[in-house]
């Protein structure tokens, strides 16, 4: 059993995780520099870009944020090579979590509504 | 009273119980499914975890902007310090994993010397953590300053307690490996902490553009 679970996760290479670890920091560059064109240093030299990219800020960094953790969770924590029942014990958690997040936010952001018209106050 | 029968029975039994102990499979914990217990049990905690944190960015989000006076975000955060923070940090989740690699292949230079520099990481993510929080602080934001102070430190100083938590645990494993105690059977050992790392660094991924990022840009 331990010989066929280490040659799982033989099954990735070296030279795939420098791979990844590559493209780990290519994707938080580009994250920083998005910050940088829309609303940093940038913004100034490329208004044209800011003015393209800023609407869409929230959601480019969710998206390249998201695919970050795919890559983690796949290649280095071996998800992707590792019995199914992992990743379902690790999806499951993750939608109960994004349902927690939404709920929160929707239960606040209504409250807040009605503090705003003179309603519940928190 | 015990028989001659009774005692030989009495201490091949007791032997075998050592001999179980003693038996190297005693250390993978198989369960009713092709899967080391432990294995199932780090995954299943860290998917606790997942909750944990998904509390703590949730209650930052919704307190975002509410606070009735400064400093802010834009008043504090550094994008430079932070960003080099998170690179140190991706780059620590592939050392473990190079070590990994290396304890799975039975090389232990390679397993001590990617272990390493985990560790050093971990060890310089802290450092960075509690730079800015002390930088933080004598820019007078303290902990009850505001709703966004209470949040950001809530959040991100419990993030800095997992960096604690697993640069210690990692700090054991290397420990284990110096004494060569970390053979390739024992692979497991480093996977569970390297799978714990890892989580630490994907809350990190997360929490690095939400909190800092679109922070500043909102």
């Amino acid at each position: 059993m331990a010989a066929h679970a280490v040659e799982e996760h033989t099954h990735t290479s070296a030279s795939k995780y420098i791979q990844i670890a590559v493209v780990l920091f290519a994707l938080t560059a580009l994250e920083v520099l998005l910050y940088e064109a829309c609303f940093g240093h940038l913004k100034e030299s490329m208004p044209g870009l800011a003015s393209s990219l800023g609407p869409y800020f929230v959601q480019l960094l969710l998206i390249l944020s998201a695919f970050k953790f795919w890559l983690v969770a796949m290649f280095y924590m071996h998800l992707k090579f590792d019995m199914k029942v992992l990743s379902w014990v690790f999806g499951f958690s993750l939608v109960i979590a994004s349902v927690v997040i939404l709920a929160l936010i929707a239960l606040f952001t209504y409250n807040r509504t009605l503090w705003w018209i003179g309603g519940v106050k928190w | 009273m015990p028989t001659p029968h009774n005692t030989e029975a009495a201490a091949t039994m007791t032997t075998a119980v050592i001999d179980h102990h003693d038996a190297p499979e005693h250390e993978e914990h198989h369960s009713s499914m092709p899967i080391d217990n432990r294995k199932l049990a780090i995954w299943t905690f860290i998917g606790s975890e997942c909750l944990f944190f998904a509390s703590l960015i949730s209650t930052f989000l919704v307190y975002r902007g509410q606070s009735l006076k400064g400093p802010g975000p834009k008043d504090i955060f550094s994008v430079p310090l932070v960003t080099f923070g998170t690179a140190v940090l991706l780059f620590s989740s592939f050392f473990v994993v190079m070590a990994l690699n290396g304890a799975q292949e039975g090389n232990r230079k390679k397993l001590i010397t990617w272990l390493s520099l985990t560790v050093l990481a971990g060890c310089f993510f802290i450092g960075m953590q509690v730079y800015e929080f002390s930088h933080f602080y004598h820019e007078g934001m303290g902990y009850t300053t505001n709703l966004f102070s209470a949040s950001f430190y809530t959040l991100t100083g419990f993030h800095g307690t997992h960096v604690a938590i697993g640069t210690l645990w990692l700090a054991t494993v290397l420990k284990d490996a110096i004494k060569g105690n970390v053979p390739k059977e024992k692979a497991l050992n480093l996977e569970l902490a390297a799978l714990y790392w890892h989580f630490v660094d994907v809350v990190w991924i997360i929490i690095f553009p939400v909190v800092y990022l679109m922070s500043l840009g909102s």
